[in-house]
């Protein structure tokens, strides 16, 4: 596989935006509401809580409301989704010659330790902040926009500034 | 749930991450090209997601579609909102992922973006210890917007935001084109596999030789 013959070549981007919009409609039609996924991990940590330490998670605000009258968290419409994601990203990486284990490190420019500790670092940051935003990129930025929601078009502008931002102080790092 | 929500959320999701892998989103190196203004791939995509759903979505209400009940669009927290976003802009650049591409990274064979979900899981295990402080909750109850959609908020058509959005669109495409010409254009397919960055020149390496070959500097 590395010698590249065997890799199929990307959509281009107008026509991955033109499928995308189409599965979103599609999506909107069937149930109403647009494709997410960072719940999914709210519904993980909620089941994680319950298995480390289930009084605790029981009586905590944020957690508690997904496991309250013994509810199982991962029953749950975006949970089901994220595992269609998983199964879909799958299935196109292996179809088109895409799949290869690794630590992605870019061009290289970084260690795999440090690019492990900043991939940590950002899952952090992005769980924390996908709570407080009640959604994510594709939850909150996309199909938010994609009903000309509000808090779609104030997502994706500080998402933009702010990625800009700490790109740039990172340009050294990878 | 029953087993007809189970299935069209499994086919959505499916749809969804096929399409996203497609598009070379299971790349941290592609995905962040983006704000270092080498690939624009990721503000393509999105725009021309955003222009086609909204464009379907406009129609059906138009032909009264959704009947009477319209459809669930959230309400706006302002400072719930900038401060998330802005959290999830900072891990993108830092973690080279946000919540969904981490997905579509991890299932490519990316180990990073599996450790980029297990931070999620302790960043929300952080946000659950901190929830019931004053200051999560005023920044998630204050600010809340009367309107839900930007054209209510503004008084205009949702016409007028729509065209809005195509404008911006062809801009963005524009200067993409033009951004991605001035380094060494896209990252393919065989870059995100074989890891190579085309458009990352290292710092104190020189760049790529422009203009008058014979003549050298110093």
């Amino acid at each position: 596989m590395s010698d590249g013959s065997s890799v199929r070549p990307l959509w281009p981007p107008l026509v991955a935006g033109l499928v995308l919009g189409l599965v979103l409609i599609l999506t909107f039609v069937l149930v109403g509401n647009g494709v997410g996924a960072s719940g999914t991990f709210a519904s993980i940590a909620a089941w994680l809580g319950m298995q480390i330490a289930p009084a605790a998670t029981q009586s905590n605000g944020y957690l508690g409301g997904m496991v309250a009258h013994g509810a199982n968290p991962f029953a749950s419409w975006i949970v089901v989704e994220v595992v269609g994601v998983a199964i879909g990203a799958l299935l196109a990486a292996a179809s088109a010659g895409r799949f290869k284990l690794k630590v992605d490190t870019g061009a290289g420019k970084i260690g795999v330790a440090p690019r492990l500790a900043l991939a940590l670092l950002g899952g952090v940051l992005a769980g924390f902040g996908s709570r407080l935003a009640a959604g994510c990129t594709s939850g909150v930025g996309l199909s938010g926009t994609a009903m000309l929601g509000i808090g779609g078009f104030i997502f994706l502008v500080v998402f933009f500034l702010v990625g800009l931002g700490m790109s740039a102080l990172l340009r050294r790092v990878w | 749930m029953d087993y007809g929500v189970a299935g069209t959320a499994l086919a959505s999701g499916i749809l969804f991450g096929y399409v996203l892998e497609q598009a070379g989103f299971g790349s941290p190196c592609k995905l962040t090209a983006q704000f270092r203004l080498t690939d624009w791939s990721v503000f393509k995509v999105m725009f021309t997601a955003i222009i086609v759903a909204s464009l379907g979505i406009l129609l059906l209400q138009t032909g009264n579609y959704f009947g009477s009940k319209g459809f669930f669009v959230p309400t706006t927290f302002l400072w719930a909102t900038v401060s998330g976003a802005a959290l999830i802009g900072a891990g993108f650049a830092i973690g080279g992922y946000c919540p969904g591409t981490s997905v579509v990274g991890f299932m490519s064979g990316r180990i990073d973006g599996l450790v980029f979900m297990v931070g999620m899981v302790l960043g929300i295990f952080g946000f659950a210890s901190v929830y019931d402080s004053a200051l999560i909750q005023s920044i998630l109850h204050s600010a809340q917007f009367t309107a839900k959609t930007l054209p209510q908020y503004l008084g205009v058509s949702p016409w007028l935001i729509w065209a809005v959005m195509v404008l911006v669109a062809i801009g963005g495409f524009a200067l993409g084109r033009v951004l991605e010409r001035r380094t060494h254009g896209v990252i393919t397919a065989e870059d995100i596999v074989d890891e190579t960055d085309p458009t990352i020149s290292f710092d104190g390496e020189g760049s790529a030789v422009h203009g008058n070959l014979g003549s050298r500097a110093a």
